[in-house]
């Protein structure tokens, strides 16, 4: 099996063990996408990026074009990077904070010059030390280097960046949460409407949020333009993506690949990705997108890895985290252990999600160790409706952020999947894998 | 009297100016409290509250919202393990059993000899390297027993003082000045937009 290597755009300098450095950023095209967007107008850049059709790299999926086109105009407004990367199996965002911090912060500010933004803020997970001294070096260099401050060479455009460290918390990748959290609070997200921040934002203003690997796409696509980058990949899923590969794989890592010229097989398979399942076991199931999305089994492998191509087969690419789980694996225990990740990083705000999560952890647990009654199974679906009426795809909402309704998805997958072994816990009294 | 020692007030009183408020400062500043106290003490969240304008409870509300924020002493290294999905799936749990064994301690304890603090982590992001162990939020990539029994009796010998600074330390790398971009130059960029937009 064969699969096409893309050119590589975010991580085309990873191959240097000093790719994070400014030399190398220099040596290797460094600020030539920032030099070239200073010699158009703001809105040529935008256009690019339009035009690139960049899809949100956050988990959302939202152009990035269109976002920016959102942003109320008005004389205060910000541009908040978000790299709190904290989705459960998500580790490309990590990657690229360490690896190549200069290709990020060339991404904001060419950004930051299209939306006509002075002040932009990098939030950086608080335990990231690495990531955020890499970033911080990256900044002091850029200024040196007269790429940002006053005056970006010599454009008469001006803009400051500020390193900002979370200090541990989940719920602070949510883009309201993370405005909130910058302000010095707790990470509370927001009502929206109206707190969208294009128009409410940091400090009340219109800003933009977008992530650390939309932003690190931003640097070619204005070097090679929005249809070179289009012409990557289909339909809407353009250019390439980092996808982080993990649980039972023979090589689990971050691997860029080209949109939905690729399969799910070809990502867990291929010698030069995944290098197929552990021991030479069999499939079990796997999660697409990050742990909010339902499990898929092994009969949607050839699946593209497309946003449109997985949403239709009813679930999402999400954050781009693909776990892998064989033959041994407990789906009790998996499903458990990933709702009390919820439980535990649930903010409270709402009576749903804070009670919810720890309920369903608790019945979870209680299957798994051999407690559970039969009837629990009906209990667990009944909790997960009143977390998101309907436990549909995608979910319904009535908490304040997606935190509440990411909940169920992984306990109706796997009861739907794997009603039997659920079944089996509950009459042997216990875990048949341990 | 200050809490803070001379050094750490005058980078506070930078990090400070970085925001257009200053209550944005405040998690950055609870990092400077722990990198010197290597806890957040009451008298340190005293401070912070009075260098930013807010109340302490607001400070103590903030703080104790954030994992990485200790209202409590902990050890000289707080070791975390990882026991997420991609984790679990590779022997997650059993390195934190492993460490309970090793460090004599339950999950959130400390040894006696102040020296570790255990903690049960969520994923770290870096899920290719499993189970993930960080030593105060540096990445060591023991993924055996064995590494990580040889990792604990290097520390404990006063060893890798280069890549793993004490509790608290987080960023070592100081941002040489603060703003370029003074609030003036900000105001004109503002207005040029406006004009821009027309
Ligand atoms: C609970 C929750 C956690 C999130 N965590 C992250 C995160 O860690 N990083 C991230 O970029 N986006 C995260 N998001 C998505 C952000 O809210 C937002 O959509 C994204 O940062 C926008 O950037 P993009 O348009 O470039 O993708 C999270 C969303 C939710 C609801
Ligand atoms: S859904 Fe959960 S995490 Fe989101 S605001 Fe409500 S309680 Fe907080
Ligand atoms: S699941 Fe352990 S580091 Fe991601």
């Amino acid at each position: 099996m064969a699969v096409s290597m893309p050119t590589k755009i975010v991580t085309a300098r990873l191959e240097h063990p000093d790719s994070h450095t400014l030399a190398r950023y220099l040596a290797t095209g460094g600020y030539e996408g920032l030099r070239k967007a200073l010699t158009m107008t703001p809105a040529q850049v935008a256009a690019e990026v339009d035009a690139a059709s960049l899809l949100g790299r956050g988990g959302a999926g939202f152009p990035a074009g269109r976002k920016w086109s959102m942003l109320k105009k008005d004389p205060v407004t910000y541009l908040v990077v978000n790299g709190d990367e904290s989705e459960p199996a998500t580790f490309k965002d990590h990657l690229l904070l360490e690896r190549d911090p200069h290709q990020i912060l060339e991404g904001v500010i060419i950004s930051a010059y299209a939306l006509q933004v002075t002040q932009a803020f990098i939030y950086i997970r608080g335990e990231f030390a690495l990531g955020l001294e890499r970033m911080e070096e990256a900044v002091n260099d850029a200024y040196r280097e007269g790429a940002l401050g006053k005056d970006i060479f010599s454009s008469g455009f001006s803009l400051d960046v500020v390193v900002h460290p979370g200090a541990g918390a989940y719920i602070c990748g949510e883009e309201t949460a993370l405005l909130e959290s910058l302000e010095g609070k707790r990470g509370f997200p927001r009502i929206k409407p109206p707190y969208f921040p294009a128009v409410i934002g940091l400090y009340g203003q219109p800003t933009v949020v977008n992530n650390v690997e939309t932003m690190a796409n931003i640097p070619w696509i204005v070097r090679n333009g929005g249809a070179a980058f289009a012409a990557m990949g289909e339909g809407r899923s353009t250019g390439t993506r980092l996808f982080a590969l993990s649980g039972h794989v023979n090589r689990p890592g971050p691997y860029e690949i080209e949109m939905v010229k690729t399969t799910f097989r070809d990502l867990i398979y291929a010698p030069e990705l995944g290098g197929g399942v552990r021991e030479g076991r069999d499939l079990k199931a796997f999660i697409p997108g990050g742990v909010s999305s339902p499990w898929f089994g092994p009969d949607q492998v050839d699946l593209p890895l497309g946003q449109d191509e997985v949403a239709q087969a009813g679930s999402m690419l999400g954050s781009g985290s693909v776990v892998v789980m064989d033959s041994t694996t407990c789906v009790v225990r998996a499903s458990w252990r990933i709702t009390k990740f919820f439980f535990r990083e649930s903010c409270g705000q709402c009576t749903p999600c804070r009670e919810g999560s720890g309920w369903l952890e608790r019945i979870l647990y209680r299957i798994e160790h051999g407690g559970g009654r039969e009837q629990d199974l009906d209990l667990l679906l009944d909790v997960c409706d009143n977390i998101s009426p309907g436990v549909q795809w995608p979910p319904q909402q009535t908490t304040i952020c997606v935190l509440g309704p990411s909940i169920p998805p992984s306990i109706a997958a796997g009861l739907k999947l794997f009603r039997d072994e659920f079944l089996v816990h509950i009459k042997e009294g216990g875990c048949p894998f341990d | 009297m200050s809490h803070f020692n001379a050094a750490m007030s005058a980078r506070a009183r930078q990090v400070i100016a970085l925001y257009p408020e200053p209550r944005s400062a405040l998690l950055p500043l609870c990092h400077l409290a722990q990198e010197q106290d290597g806890w957040l003490r009451p008298e340190a969240m005293d401070e912070i509250a009075a260098l930013l304008g807010v109340t302490a409870a607001e400070v103590r509300g903030t703080a104790t919202f954030y994992d990485m924020l200790h209202t409590e002493p902990v050890g000289k290294y707080v070791v975390a393990v990882c026991t997420n999905i991609a984790c679990v799936l590779s022997g997650g749990a059993e390195m934190l059993e492993h460490a309970e064994e090793r460090l004599g301690v339950r999950v959130g304890s400390t040894t006696e000899d102040g020296l570790f603090t255990l903690e049960e982590s969520e994923c770290l992001a870096d899920c290719d390297f499993p189970p993930c162990v960080q030593v105060n939020h540096r990445f060591v990539r023991t993924t055996t027993p064995e590494q990580f029994d040889r990792l604990v009796d290097e520390l404990a010998a006063g060893g890798h003082a280069e890549e793993i600074p004490p509790h608290g330390t987080l960023v070592r790398v100081r941002r040489s000045g603060g703003l370029r971009v003074d609030r003036a130059d900000i105001a004109r960029e503002r207005a040029g937009a406006e004009e821009r937009w027309g």
